[in-house]
């Protein structure tokens, strides 16, 4: 089967994705977007955008849907496949995928990060069936039962907060006895009759035959003042448990290619380029990125300027 | 050809429990995002497979009764039935790719 070709390849379609293609497509390069799931990434699965400024409050799916159809007005296209490896071929790049292969003088690599999970026994088997890694997506089947939120984040709480509003009881287990959540988030959560918290605390097991029912806790670390578990380990009875412990950056394909820090983030310059031609990292895959929606899109914007730069040079008409 | 009927708890036994194809059927619900990228491959497939599986949604807001008794605890969730028989499940969003193995498997 032979290749596609393109000016720019962007892998990954959250909003450093969607940035690049409109502005790349805007540039008037043949480009096309790759993305694996759905459009919008992370924010896809978030219900409330309410820090993208000139947004005041928007629903995250939306908002992907609203940069999409922007960015296709411009002609970008959007393959629904994944991409598997990268590789230099001449003076342009093959790009492997699960179906087709593509060439493209550039590459834009906005391929975010995925949730980490937690790894223990019953958590594959029973997730979708009352394990979670989105409480938007999913807390709605769980009204007036007991869940569990695992993590002291931002999504932890925002999350947790959510599952609150069909759930009888939400108890947050967190491994510290302190949140890493901000404080505005920190002061909802704690004002919310159903919300519980169990510090100093990690889940061992994830118990249920076809559907979750309950958690085996252990206590972690040295019990402090607000460690109310102490000793053994303990079962939670619940019906869900939602997991919110942070994220790995999807860099795998890009493994000893570009350098890599010890999180897995690609090392670029203010520009997003890596040391490689033509190859930009931006948004969550890169180091030392903020996370959010309002960088990630400027991340995805600065490397489609500098790929539009570097096609110009390299590749004069 | 036909978009994906709406099935219900009232009619889900004669809709997809005694049909003699097997059925496709999305749980799916207004506020849930992915459910509005799963349902336009789910209407391609339709398409490719008419007359070979029945593809037909429910609504899990609106039957409550059915999306508990098969255990549906996220969403976007297809399920395949055959002879009556839940015969597999599909959680989360997946590419085009995947469904289609997950419907031939059905038919072989």
């Amino acid at each position: 089967m032979s290749p596609r070709e393109y000016d720019i390849v962007i892998a990954g379609g959250g909003p450093g994705g969607l940035a690049a293609g409109l502005y790349a497509a805007r540039g008037r390069h043949r480009t096309v977007l790759i993305e694996k799931g759905v459009i919008g990434g992370q924010i896809a699965l978030t219900e409330l955008v309410e820090n993208y400024p000139g947004v005041p409050s928007v629903n995250g799916f939306d908002l992907a849907q609203t940069m999409h159809r922007q960015a296709e007005s411009y002609g970008l296209e959007t393959e629904y496949v994944e991409v598997t490896g990268l590789e230099r071929e001449g003076d342009k790049w093959r790009v492997h995928t699960t179906a087709d292969d593509f060439i493209a003088k550039a590459v834009i690599v906005t391929s975010g990060a995925d949730y980490n999970k937690l790894g223990v026994p019953g958590e594959e088997r029973l997730t979708g069936r009352g394990v979670s890694y989105c409480a938007t997506c999913d807390a709605a089947f769980f009204k007036d039962q007991e869940v569990a939120v695992v993590g002291g984040g931002d999504s932890a709480l925002d999350e947790g907060m959510f599952a609150a509003r069909f759930a009888s009881k939400v108890t947050v287990i967190h491994r510290r006895d302190q949140l890493r959540a901000g404080r505005i988030l920190q002061e909802r959560a704690f004002a919310n009759p159903k919300m519980h918290f169990v510090w100093n605390t990690v889940v061992t097991e994830i118990l249920g035959e076809d559907q979750v029912t309950g958690a085996r806790l252990r206590p972690y670390g040295r019990p402090s003042g607000r460690n109310t578990v102490t000793g053994e380990e303990s079962t939670l009875e619940v019906s869900g448990v939602f997991v919110f412990i942070g994220q790995h950056p999807n860099t795998e394909f890009l493994r000893g290619l570009v350098v890599l820090d010890s999180g897995g983030h690609a090392l670029v310059d203010d520009w997003m380029a890596t040391e490689l031609p033509g190859l930009y990292v931006a948004g969550d895959a890169r180091q030392n990125s903020a996370r959010q929606v309002a960088t990630s899109v400027g991340d995805g914007v600065t490397a489609a300027i500098a790929a539009d730069h570097y096609i110009s040079e390299s590749f004069p008409d | 050809m036909p978009k994906p009927a709406e099935v219900s708890d009232g009619n889900f036994e004669t809709e997809v429990l005694k049909a003699d194809i097997p059925v496709l059927v999305d749980f799916w619900a207004p506020w849930c995002g992915p459910c509005r990228m799963v349902a336009p491959i789910v209407e391609e497939l339709a398409d490719e497979y008419n007359g070979k599986v029945k593809f037909v949604k429910l609504n899990t807001d609106d039957n409550v009764a059915t999306a508990s008794k098969y255990g549906i605890r996220s969403i976007p969730t297809l399920l395949v039935f055959k002879s009556g028989e839940m015969f597999d499940q599909v959680i989360g969003f997946r590419p085009k790719s995947d469904l289609k193995r997950t419907l031939d498997k059905a038919l072989s």
